[in-house]
């Protein structure tokens, strides 16, 4: 008895060493990353990080929530991408030379803001549909979307007077959203952080303290279940992909902001590293589960390794390599929990 | 030699986290023989079953079988080894053919290609030897419960099974389909295998064992032989206490008319002329054989179906259930057939599953406030009983009564008026079903109506007040409980076959 006793105390601590194997794994890697150069442990680093995660996060949740309803959206990046040359399109400066509209008015910034969150709120709104009336598999619904936006960006994008040209001149009123920080002193906080701080609680009020939130989970967890206690279950996936779409656009506006000027392969693989943060992040595939502090914590880690490892002069190839193994190793570990639960 | 006993497991323990799952539980098992394991759910009957296919390591004990000391690794090597189980939930590939099934992984091969003849010869003669009619070509995805559960005793044989485990071999057979069962588990006795009988169900218990043992709490009771006992006994030795009935009683008598089925048919034809009316504080019960289409006229009244003619009237106005969601808004609840496939969120709290449908009385301010869901909840777990460490547990680690609980907690707090029951107590131990009576007694105390479809005949007959009963899409009658027996059911289930 004695034995089995101290056998079962093994057993759970070597289960606690599983279940948090990827925060070891990673504090790991940042004590590496410390004594390689002790300087990475500065406020400045960390708000760059904080900062280059913001609209990141943004776009994980979205996508984290189309996961947590048993789907995947694979049209993230082309959606970003559409929301980009539109919404740069829209803000240029006025005496700009190479406008796509010379004689567009000086537009205020809500309104490309609103423009891109309509159309790509209704694109989303389309996989929805698809994957929840014409029951398509959302791998295959959101591929086809994928492509259609892409179609649809690029002939937006590449036509006359200038043709393919990156969209630029971006005003600096927008710019300097992304770059500009409120503070005292030398302690400055990024805008960028607080408008993520900002997304972020509003997405977890709407998780956690409402119909729409619980229904989420609900038709995550099991749609037949969900239908029968009179969820309706299509309106919800609906709502849903749209809704992911409208938080693209959102995060697109801000992506033209960081980098100033836009193209149509802005985003392009947005999506891959959206759901690598949301798996990284504890959100289960087979849907049902997730949490907005595990997303963010998701994002924070790759731009951590990103950062990092740069910051310690790791070969970029390396890097991939690195964050490749970790998505395995997050996906590995869940597995593992879903086995022992059997 | 021969042994005494073909399987022994001598006193096996097993820890989980913060319980003793099996606690120095010995098995013995006879060759030749039925011998049945009984006990409440969660009393350790699957795990000890685990144990001896290897899914689950001993902490303490032996295994015996045939003489030799054995610790399988993993179901694959118990089968090898003719230890064989029949699943409560089966695992086959829907999309191949039933011999495709049954070979899986050994499949008989003639100069590297796979020799689909010998294969169907030999499915066809195992068959025949146990009276199973199952064409070896057919889909398994298209053949009824009954059948594929038929096939994984096909299976067992083939590979020349001398224990076969059966967990709750009957929960989703008809009458018939048991008694065809009985015969083949007698074939098997006669070739000299032995079977692990596991069920809930006394009745049949008693009359196909051997030898029964009782667990309960994850400890050994007795191993004695069926002939000795009765059912009181074996319930007084599974709960641990006196049992004088298995139905509560009731004193309310059925009053005004609630709830008018008229005529009612489904879209797509699965059943039709269904009449019927419902009384407040009435059990309502519906009878008929698998497949007789009970399920699917719940369905229908629920708005999970398309409904083809007739008309719902409630309280004397004519409603439309055209879904599930209008359903509940017009005072309707449902507890469906399947638990774990359309009824619970198993990775999600008993706090979540229990609020879901009641979301909209939990807003303040606009939004959900968990103060408002919690005392609700708290409130539910305590008048219903259900056994859990907080509101906070994942319902999936519950057992099955404490699941079927918390759902029918969850239509409790929507208030409806009429509630439709598809088999709620499948699956559940005795000491749980009763509770559920219990439950569904003070409903009708209420003044609600209840229409409970069931598959267990003395179930029907302990609550209902009258009985629908449907044979193959039509209802062939209703009868006042206290003026029919089981024959003049089952002769009506039959009316239309």
């Amino acid at each position: 008895m004695e034995k089995a006793l101290n056998r079962f105390k093994k057993i759970s601590i070597k289960n606690l060493m599983v279940d948090k194997a990827i925060y070891v794994v990673l504090f790991v890697l940042l004590v590496v990353i410390v004594i390689i150069q002790p300087s990475f442990l500065s406020f400045g680093n960390f708000k760059n990080i904080f900062a280059q995660s913001a609209t990141r996060i943004i776009i994980a949740l979205a996508a984290g929530m189309v996961l947590v309803i048993q789907g995947v959206d694979l049209s993230t990046g082309r959606m970003i991408g559409l929301a980009a040359v539109i919404s740069a399109s829209l803000m240029q400066q006025v005496d700009y030379a190479y406008r796509m509209y010379p004689n567009l008015a000086d537009l205020p910034i809500i309104v490309p803001i609103l423009v891109v969150m309509l159309v790509c709120g209704a694109f989303g709104g389309i996989s929805g549909i698809v994957v929840s009336i014409f029951k398509v598999p959302p791998f295959i619904a959101t591929l086809g979307m994928s492509l259609i936006l892409y179609g649809v960006s690029s002939i937006y994008f590449d036509r006359p007077p200038y043709g393919a040209q990156p969209i630029g001149g971006i005003k600096r009123s927008i710019t300097s959203v992304a770059t500009g920080s409120i503070g005292m002193g030398a302690v400055q906080i990024p805008y960028l952080i607080l408008i993520a701080l900002a997304v972020c609680i509003i997405i977890w009020v709407l998780w956690n303290k409402t119909k729409f939130g619980k229904y989420m989970f609900a038709v995550g967890g099991n749609p037949e279940a969900a239908k029968v206690s009179g969820v309706n279950v299509v309106r919800t996936q609906i709502k849903i992909y749209a809704l992911a779409g409208l938080m693209y656009a959102f995060a697109a506006v801000l992506e033209v902001a960081r980098i100033g000027s836009a193209s149509n392969t802005t985003g392009n693989g947005y999506e891959m590293d959206a759901v690598a943060a949301c798996v990284v992040g504890g959100v289960s595939l087979s849907g049902g589960t997730g949490s907005v502090g595990g997303i963010v914590i998701g994002v924070l880690i790759f731009t951590v390794i990103n950062y990092g490892l740069a910051f310690i002069g790791v070969n970029m190839y390396w890097q991939y390599v690195v964050k490749g193994l970790i998505i395995m190793l997050a996906v590995i570990i869940d597995m593992r929990k879903k086995m022992k639960r059997k | 030699m021969e042994n005494e006993y073909i399987l022994e497991m001598k006193n096996v323990s097993k820890l989980f986290p913060g319980v003793k799952a099996l606690d120095n539980v010995t098995l013995k098992v006879r060759p030749g023989t039925v011998h049945s394991l009984m006990g409440e759910n969660g009393a350790g009957k699957s795990t000890l079953m685990k144990c001896l296919f290897g899914i689950y390591s001993l902490d303490q004990g032996e295994i015996i079988l045939d003489g030799q000391e054995i610790q399988f690794s993993n179901p694959a090597e118990a089968l090898e080894n003719h230890v064989s189980m029949v699943h409560q939930e089966l695992n086959q590939v829907l999309d191949q053919n039933v011999m495709e099934n049954l070979w899986l992984g050994r499949y008989p091969l003639k100069g590297g290609l796979i020799d689909e003849k010998k294969m169907y010869d030999d499915t066809r003669k195992i068959f025949n030897e146990l009276d199973i009619n199952v064409d070896p070509k057919a889909k398994v995805g298209t053949l009824p419960v009954s059948q594929k559960q038929m096939i994984e005793i096909g299976k067992a044989v083939s590979y020349d099974a001398k224990i076969i485990v059966m967990d709750e071999p009957t929960s989703s057979l008809t009458e018939k389909e048991v008694e065809h069962l009985f015969k083949i588990i007698q074939k098997l006795i006669d070739r000299k295998s032995s079977v692990i009988y596991i069920s809930h169900k006394m009745e049949e218990i008693l009359r196909i064992s051997d030898d029964v043992t009782v667990m309960r709490d994850g400890k050994w009771i007795a191993t004695q032989p069926a002939s000795t006992l009765s059912i009181d006994q074996i319930i007084k030795m599974m709960v641990g206490r006196e049992m004088t009935e298995r139905y509560p009683q009731r004193d309310t008598k059925p009053g005004d008319i609630l709830m008018e089925v008229k005529n009612l048919s489904s879209a797509s034809p699965a059943f039709m002329g269904v009449n019927f009316e419902l009384h407040k504080g009435e059990i309502f019960g519906i009878a008929g054989l698998v497949g007789s289409k009970r399920t699917e006229v719940l369905e229908t009244i629920f708005g999970i179906r398309k409904k083809g003619e007739g008309q719902i009237i409630v309280e004397e106005k004519e409603i439309q259930n055209n879904s599930p969601e209008e359903a509940t808004k017009n005072g309707f609840a449902m507890l469906t057939e399947e638990r774990r496939k359309d009824g619970i969120f198993a990775e999600l709290s008993v706090a979540f599953n229990m609020a879901i449908d009641n979301l909209d009385s939990y807003i303040k301010y606009g939004l959900l406030n968990d103060k408002l869901i919690k005392a609700d909840v708290d409130k539910m777990i305590e008048t219903m009983k259900i056994k859990t460490p907080s509101a906070k547990q994942k319902i999936g680690n519950l057992s099955g009564g404490n699941q079927q609980k918390v759902i029918l907690g969850r239509w409790l707090l929507t208030q409806p008026n009429i509630l439709l029951l598809d088999e709620p107590t499948r699956g559940i131990d005795v000491g749980a079903k009763y509770e559920i009576y219990q439950l569904i007694n003070q409903l009708v105390a209420e003044g609600k109506g209840i229409i409970i479809v069931s598959s267990e005949m003395p179930e029907l007959f302990g609550i209902c007040d009258r009985i629908l009963v449907m044979s193959n899409g039509h209802q062939s009658g209703i009868f006042n409980t206290k003026e029919v027996n089981q024959e003049l059911i089952m002769q009506a289930s039959a009316k239309f076959i």
